[in-house]
């Protein structure tokens, strides 16, 4: 295989945040996802919405300003941008489910060939499971984004043909970015719309668990 | 005369009977009626089904409440947490239930019971493990989930501020599942930081009408908020109050 660098998070979450464009209404999942709000291109309005009942939500706040009272979905003190608004979550997850979301982006065990979504619980005997959000999410957004690694730390790949972890949304994944590729999901496959420099296509499809096919 | 003031958390929860379905509000500790939970545990109701979105954090609030041991159930959707031991280990051991709920559903699912509603279709959970063996239906090009309504017998919920007739306003996204809860619990008891006479909160601000509410009490918080700085608690409990007006306005109208 050849010699590659494979893109660091805050890479793929300034690669993400280009595809956001002005006007939009976004929720970032936890954990990965909530990088992208560090990375949203300068001179464009964007909405951040959190499930648990803000619209216009800003950045952390300044050490010794935390309120408990303002927190996000991954329950960290943030703040309300002007113009932003507070609701309960009964109308908080009508947003989502509604379609009044443009993007969501959510972190992910593995995203099959048909954008089925499995992100939730590994299903291991004796983990716990626990949801939260993450079901309205996917279905719910208008276009729904993956972020996450190519590969598992043992070395297999996220991308599938069939999920074989429980699933969490059917056919409701548009798009996938890797620290490898950006992965369009297609009625017709997976298109990969770019890989990491250094990185052949056929290289990149052996990192693939389903077929991919080039850019048009 | 309405007055739904009442003297102390001990009045607040009374009469809350062993087997009582009870929710309680709060998104992680924003929103927990930590006051009211407390006062549940000293009251001493056992064998309760708790409706929350989490499972408790830490040894304080809902997870004192599965510690001392008088929930039977929880139906949640996110209870395992970097600190929900309490939880993890009954789990284990096999001594609480757990009906895990997608959030949103569960939203619902409360919004419904307090709305007269006896069921509703939701895309949410389609084709998953949450939603085998419930009944789906095809609606005009898309796939649904039947889901039931979930209401309690008692609500424990924290607000900002209410008045005697139980009018609430919450604090920035402290509110989460307080208006819902209210209205889908035959009693909801709320705990505020302040009481004011009627008329002082604007009809057209009030996020909660009193008709949800049937509790109202006042606690002494010792809010790290308020303790923060100098300059906030100098501004006083009022120092909230144009915040909640302006961005409550909008959703309001």
């Amino acid at each position: 295989m050849s010699s590659y660098r494979k893109w660091t998070r805050q890479e793929m979450a300034t690669r993400l945040a280009q595809d956001i464009p002005d006007g939009a209404i976004v929720n970032l999942g936890i954990g990965l996802p909530t990088l992208v709000a560090n990375h949203l291109p300068q001179g464009r309005e964007i909405i951040l919405h959190s499930e648990n009942g803000v619209l216009g939500m800003g950045p952390a706040p300044a050490e010794g300003e935390e309120d408990e009272d303002l927190i996000n979905a991954g329950k960290q003190p943030v703040t309300i941008l002007p113009g932003g608004s507070y609701f309960h979550h009964a109308d908080s997850f009508g947003m989502m489910r509604g379609g009044h979301l443009d993007f969501c982006v959510l972190g992910a065990f593995q995203v099959s060939m048909t954008g089925d979504l499995a992100n939730w619980h590994t299903g291991a005997p004796g983990a716990i499971p626990a949801v939260g959000g993450a079901m309205d999410l996917a279905i719910g957004a208008k276009k729904t984004f993956v972020m996450m690694e190519q590969l598992t730390r043992q070395n297999e790949p996220k991308i599938v043909q069939r999920c074989t972890y429980p699933l969490t949304g059917i056919g409701c994944v548009s798009r996938i970015y890797t620290d490898h590729a950006v992965v369009d999901v297609t009625p017709q496959g997976l298109v990969a719309l770019e890989w990491v420099e250094g990185l052949t296509f056929d290289e990149l499809c052996r990192l693939s668990g389903a077929p991919l096919r080039p850019p048009a | 005369m309405i007055d739904k003031i009442v003297p102390d958390v001990g009045a607040a929860v009374a009469g809350i009977q062993d087997g009582a379905t009870v929710m309680v509000g709060g998104f992680g500790l924003a929103g927990m009626p930590s006051a009211l939970i407390e006062g549940l545990i000293a009251q001493g109701a056992r064998d309760l089904t708790i409706v929350a979105n989490n499972a408790g954090n830490g040894d304080t609030g809902l997870a004192a409440l599965l510690k001392a041991k008088r929930v039977r159930k929880v139906i949640c959707s996110f209870p395992r947490q970097s600190d929900s031991y309490v939880f993890d280990a009954l789990y284990h051991a096999g001594e609480i239930e757990l009906e895990l709920v997608p959030q949103g559903n569960l939203a619902e699912r409360i919004r419904a019971a307090g709305a007269g509603i006896g069921g509703f279709f939701t895309p949410t959970g389609f084709g998953t493990d949450l939603a085998a063996g419930k009944e789906t239906r095809h609606i005009d090009g898309r796939d649904y989930v039947l889901e039931y309504p979930i209401k309690a017998d008692f609500a424990l919920i924290k607000a900002l501020r209410a008045d005697r007739w139980g009018n609430l306003v919450y604090r920035k996204t402290a509110r989460n599942f307080g208006p819902i809860m209210a209205s889908a619990a035959r009693c909801a008891i709320v705990q505020v930081e302040e009481v004011v006479e009627l008329g002082d909160m604007d009809p057209e601000i009030i996020v909660t009408p009193g008709i949800h509410v049937q509790r109202v009490v006042k606690v002494v918080t010792l809010s790290d908020r308020d303790g923060q700085s100098g300059a906030k608690s100098e501004a006083g409990p009022d120092r909230a109050a144009p915040l909640e007006t302006d961005a409550t306005k909008r959703v309001a109208l």
